[in-house]
């Protein structure tokens, strides 16, 4: 891919970045009422933090995991499959998605063109103590990614880097895979855990119901 | 009542493939399974379904699940032991966010097992759906296909429930024993 030249091919020589201020970012290029699936953790707490506005309102085609680890990659997938008009960011740490690598295959498989997805990768379990995950000893995502057949996979070099990505992925057709290097920051917010009112938001948010 | 009848209500499979079009169930996900390949070829032959195969069950049913806040209707295949590694996902996706993902399961485990993990496997697949409570039938006999199948797929949408539709060796003729 041409455009993914100017890329970090490792994850070692990415800038290690904020998770908060990386998910603002990238929902503030959001303008299509795009589908974004967070999965579990510190980083479905910071698209909650994120997608809150001014006013007090949040964007509602968010949809939040609680538990199913590994999952976001397969449900924005299904959610791709269904709505294939509509773009949809699965955003998903590095722990969770070391559970599920064969989902990288699937998508590949398919060559989903609607559907991107964001790993946010502190080579931790940060929510359960800061236990090393298998990115802090070698496993680069971004490598995994491309052996599995997605191509357009990236490191993102740094917030301006990561923000052109985010363009690409939002108008050219995927899959994507864009992975950050971030830090151990704490998540601005907790996200609320009532499961039937964040699927039907979601649902009505997507235009479903 | 073999898996090769060919009676006036067709095999298992025909019948299964007419009742998920009619339900307009048109993706399917699935791990293979020896007794499941005619469905899965029939299901492949159909322009009407979106059909692929994931690398685990978990992962087929995280995208039936997605598909049906999209939108689209959709059941994941899979054989006895791929049920198995289910749990963790049926308690904290499909039931508490109530999302109907539809599931059939080729039972292996009984009636002629040879593999003794198949055997013990199967034990566990009734009490966990049991135990979160989770609509399942096992489907044994031709004439109530079509009847367990239709009007359960009915129930789940309208519910918002997960079901799971165990296919019988008594149905589908099984795995049958070979050294």
């Amino acid at each position: 891919m041409a455009h993914l030249a100017n890329h970090p091919a490792t994850r070692a020589a990415a800038k290690v970045m904020n998770r908060f201020d990386l998910t603002q970012r990238m929902v503030a290029l959001l303008r299509q009422d795009e589908a974004v699936i967070g999965g579990i953790g510190y980083t479905n707490f910071d698209l909650w933090a994120a997608s809150t506005r001014a006013d007090g309102s949040r964007r509602t085609q968010n949809f939040y995991m609680l538990g199913s680890m590994g999952l976001a990659v397969p449900i924005a997938m299904g959610v791709a499959i269904a709505q294939p008009a509509r773009r949809v960011i699965a955003l998903e740490g590095d722990g969770s998605i070391l559970m599920q690598l064969g989902a990288l295959g699937t998508v590949a498989s398919r060559g989903q063109k609607n559907l991107a997805i964001v790993i946010m990768d502190n080579g931790a379990y940060q929510i359960t103590g800061g236990q090393a995950t298998h990115t802090e000893t070698g496993s680069d995502i971004v490598a995994i990614a491309r052996a599995s057949g997605l191509a357009q996979s990236a490191w993102a070099a740094d917030e301006a880097a990561f923000e052109e990505l985010i363009r690409l992925a939002l108008t050219e057709d995927g899959p994507w895979l864009i992975g950050c290097r971030i830090d151990a920051g704490k998540p601005r917010d907790t996200t609320e855990r009532d499961p039937a009112r964040i699927r039907d938001q979601f649902m009505r948010g997507i235009g479903v119901r | 009542m073999p898996a090769d009848t060919e009676g006036a209500a067709g095999t298992w499979w025909e019948i299964t493939r007419d009742v998920l079009k009619r339900q307009d169930v048109r993706l399917v996900t699935y791990v293979p399974d020896n007794v499941l390949r005619p469905l899965i070829e029939a299901i492949h032959a159909d322009p009407f379904f979106t059909a692929f195969a994931v690398a685990r069950e978990e992962e087929g049913l995280g995208i039936v699940a997605g598909a049906w806040m999209g939108g689209t209707r959709g059941i994941l295949l899979m054989q006895t032991s791929g049920f198995a590694t289910l749990p963790n996902v049926l308690a904290s996706l499909s039931v508490p966010f109530q999302i109907p993902t539809l599931m059939m399961v080729s039972e292996r485990g009984t009636l002629g097992e040879f593999n003794i993990g198949q055997s013990l496997v199967a034990r566990t697949m009734r009490p966990v759906l049991d135990s979160l409570a989770i609509e399942h039938h096992t489907m044994t006999r031709l004439d109530e296909a079509e009847f367990i199948l239709d009007r359960s797929i009915t129930q789940a949408v309208a519910t918002q429930a997960p079901v799971c539709f165990i296919l019988s060796p008594l149905l589908t003729g099984g795995k049958v024993f070979a050294k």
